[in-house]
This record gives structure tokens, sequence and C-alpha cells, in this order.
């Protein structure tokens, strides 16, 4: 797989590790009432989709940035990718408003 | 129809125009009391165990495709009990002594040849969490043998001994691990549950879960649907797939495992070996193909093929073990969809719908646990208590911290 970095441009996938579904970078509250259920659903649970999936790639060869790589899981097809930083910024800049 | 040599030598004076098919292709009624979804292994294992030890009727096993066609198609055909873990022990010693007696169980042949699986070591902190492993294997009824450098030589003479990186120092042996030839062990399943009056319906895709009130009373399929009073999943590699259609999320990742054969040779390896510091293994087929594989390709995948990285990497490790096969060429590969789970072992659990059972996250190593885990899941449905050797594989585990880490890696699916 050829991965398409926004800063590098196309990079071959063993450069990069794999950590799993970009849901984790949505990590919930401690002080939340429900924080014992949520850390294990956080931890724990994965929706694992057949089709496209959203997940994070550390390119740990290269310029150690995180991304968000959408990726189909059954072709492979990979038809976005976004620096990680960009993608959380964007989440609390939306839980804000 | 029994096969035995008096009917093969009464076939081979018939011109064998006498066999039969193995199993007949039933319509599905419109209710069973047991609904297994998954012709595979696992799934037709349960099946014959539902009916031929648990003495369950009105069986039927739904599969999408054709029986065998998913991973027990697809895998290195290997068996084996050679865990550290108390819960994960007994249970894989339970599946190899029913491995033990499976062909005279289901009458058919499935080369079940317990010739030996050979972990290697390079260190000496290997050779004790060896030693600690082997004596873990005796404790459950085991058999295992720790071997220094020169015993492994006896047995494999052409190894890399030497090697800078990886010397060997020697290995742990367990003699009663061994092979089976894979699609055997799905037909002779198929054959024995089919010989009980198991309905064994193929071409037909489960498409959704019928749920009143907290139970599950029947599943839509493509060929409509089909009421049961308990139906049990056993669908790995797609676990998390079907279970979404009954509203749950799994502590499952799907990956994708590649494996591997090179063209014919001659006969080289008599056994199993596993060089885990190469991410290497090999046996070799009673057809002189030698059959190999490594790690999981390490992304999430449902597309039952690999990519070349982790081919080279395999390719690599098989050559700093054994360099004499560097001139064979592989005649084929394939992937299989596995559900990696959280800390690394399997699931065989009720879940919090009434009726509906689960059977899932065997990770890279389902074959193996075949038997066993049809016995066990065939247990839970009936009497809705876990098998006496399965009782550390339940669904709450993870909420509980009562995980099976047998590499310690946390919750890192693709580490595992």
């Amino acid at each position: 797989m050829i991965i398409n970095h926004p800063l590098l441009g196309p990079r071959d996938s063993s450069e990069f590790s794999y950590l799993g579904d970009a849901a984790l970078l949505n990590r919930p509250s401690a002080k939340s009432e429900t924080a014992t259920d949520d850390f294990y659903r956080y931890q724990y649970l994965r929706d694992n989709p057949p089709g496209e999936h959203r997940e994070l790639w550390y390119h740990e060869h290269g310029d150690r940035s995180w991304l968000v790589i959408t990726r189909n899981m059954t072709t492979h097809a990979i038809t976005k990718v976004e620096l990680a930083r960009d993608v959380k910024r964007a989440m609390i800049e939306a839980s804000k408003s | 129809m029994r096969y035995s040599a008096f009917r093969i030598a009464i076939e081979a004076l018939k011109g064998h125009k006498g066999w039969k098919p193995v199993w007949r292709k039933p319509e599905p009624k419109p209710d069973y009391d047991i609904i297994i979804i998954g012709g595979g292994g696992h799934g037709l294992a349960t099946a014959h165990y539902l009916a031929s030890k648990f003495n369950q009727k009105r069986i039927a096993v739904l599969e999408k495709g054709w029986i065998g066609g998913g991973n027990v198609g697809r895998n290195t055909t290997i068996i084996r009990s050679n865990y550290l873990l108390h819960g994960n022990e007994g249970f894989y010693e339970f599946s190899l002594k029913l491995w033990e007696g499976l062909e005279q169980d289901v009458n058919y042949n499935a080369m079940v040849s317990q010739r030996g699986v050979l972990n290697l070591y390079h260190s000496d902190p290997q050779r004790d969490a060896y030693a600690r492993r082997g004596n873990a294997m005796i404790l459950n009824g085991a058999d295992a043998k720790l071997l220094d450098s020169a015993a492994v030589r006896k047995m494999y003479p052409f190894l890399n001994f030497d090697d800078a990186r990886f010397p060997i120092q020697g290995g742990l042996l367990q003699p009663r691990g061994g092979t089976v030839r894979h699609d055997a062990v799905a037909w002779g399943y198929a054959h024995a549950a089919d010989k009980n009056g198991v309905d064994i319906i193929e071409n037909c895709e489960v498409t959704g879960f019928k749920i009143e009130q907290g139970r599950c009373i029947g599943v839509e399929t493509t060929r409509g649907y089909i009421g049961a009073t308990k139906v049990g999943v056993a669908v790995a590699g797609n676990s998390s797939r079907v279970m979404a259609m009954a509203g749950m999320q799994l502590p499952l990742e799907s990956h994708v495992l590649q494996a591997f054969v090179s063209e014919g040779l001659k006969p080289l390896i008599d056994g199993v070996i596993t060089y885990g510091a190469g991410h290497f293994y090999v046996s070799q087929s009673d057809k002189g193909g030698l059959v190999f594989g490594g790690d999981i390709d390490g992304y999430n995948s449902y597309a039952q093929r690999g990519n070349l990285p982790v081919i080279e990497d395999v390719c690599e490790g098989g050559m700093s073990l054994m360099p004499n096969i560097g001139k064979a060429r592989i005649l084929r590969m394939w992937g299989g969809i596995v559900d990696m789970s959280m800390d690394g072992s399997p699931i065989i659990d009720k879940t919090h719908i009434e009726g509906l059972y689960f059977n899932g996250g065997w990770c890279y190593g389902g074959f193996k646990a075949t038997p066993a885990s049809g016995y066990a899941f065939a247990h839970l449905i009936t009497t809705d208590m876990p098998h006496k050797t399965a009782q550390a594989y339940r669904m709450d585990r993870f909420a509980r911290g009562l995980m099976i880490d047998e590499k310690g890696q946390g919750a890192q699916p693709n580490l595992h």
C-alpha cells in the first residue's frame, strides 16, 4: 500500500506502524460519572467495519507524524490522508462551538 | 454411509460407483431448535458435538458460501497445545486429545499426523521461559521436552545453528503436536453431523437477527426467515460484522494473516519448526510442499489477501533459519481474515441477548482449537454453562480485568 503523506508525498506503508481505529483520538473524560464504562468501551470495543475505516498510522521510519487515514478494509483503497494533529484540532474546535 | 477398509474393497469390485455425497443438500426448514451460523471448522464441530455428545435434535448449520471455505481452508494445519497461561493450556490440551480420537469419532480420514512441534530458542532467558512453559504444559496433562542444541541438530542438521543474531541453543518440543489435513476436518465434521440429522445449508447468508423482548427467536437469511430457539455464531474473521446485526460491538479487530506453499520438494522436514525470533514457521506437507508463514500484516482488513512487505519479511525469516530453501520457488499463497482480540485469546460465551451465543476471537490460532471450540460451544448452548476448560473465555473479561494475555502486549490486537 502507498500512503500519500500530506507533507511528504507518496510513501510505502512499511515506513509506518499501525495503531487502530481513529476513535482513539476521542478519549473520554476521567471526570465523567460513567468513566469506568466509557474507558472500557474506549480501550476494548471496536466497530471493525468491512467498508471505510478511519485509522491512526504513525510515520515511524519517517517524519514521526501521526496520520488519520481513511481506508476501505475490503479493498485496501486509501481515499483520504490527514495529519492527526489537524483532525484533533478540528474535533476540539467542533466541541467548543 | 460408513467408511471402512471393507467398504473400499466392495467399491473396488463395483467400479467405485456406489460412493455417495459426504453430506446432503437439504432445503431450510421453517424453524429449528438450534441454528449455528458459520459452516467452518468451529461451526461444523459444534453441530457434530451437539448432535452426538449432547443429544440435541433439529439442528441447522447456515453457511453463506460453501462449507470450509473460510479459515479452516486457509491455515497452515498445525495442531499443538503449547500455551503457558491458566485458562488457555487446559483448553488447548483438551483440543489436542480430541484431535487424537477425531478420525474414529467422525469416521473420516483427516490425516491427523502427530509429527512433533518444535519451538526454537536462542538465548538463556528464552530457554528459561520455555522451561517454564514446558512445565505449565506438563501440569495440564500435555507433553513437553526441552532440547539442547545437540538434540535439535540431530533432528534438523540443516538449520542455521551459528547465526550471528539468533544462534540456535535448543528448542521446546511437543511430540504430540503435528498437522492435520485441514479441509478433511470440515468435511469429516460435516459428514458426521449430517449422519446425525444436522441440516447443513450452504449458500444461505444470514442478513439479520430477529430479536423480540431481549430474546433471539430466529434469523433472516438470503433463503428466507428461519426460526430458532437458540442461535450460535461461529464466524471468526467476520464476527464484528455479524454481531453488529444484533447491535453488538466486540473487543475484536479483523486482520489478514498470510501463508505460503513452495513447490514440491523431497522429504526435508518431518515435523513442524517454529522460529519466533525470525517471525517464521514451517512444516512440509505430504505432497512435499513447504507450508510456511509468519506474522499478520498488521492493519485491519477483510480482503483475504495480504501485501508484499510481509511476504518479503517471512521469506527473509525462512532464509535466515534454513538457507538451503533459497532455490525453492513459492507455488501459491493466500490470506485469511482472523478475529484479533484485545488480549490474544478467544471468546466462547452467552451474549446479553437471550438465546444468542457467541464463539470467536481466535486470532491466528483457531485451527488447532477446532474440536475443543466445537465441544465447549455445544456444551454452552446446551447447558447455558461454560465447559470446564473454557471458563476463562468470557465476554466480560475485559471489563473485569481478567485478560488472558499470553504475549503481555495489552489491548493492541496487531501485536498479539
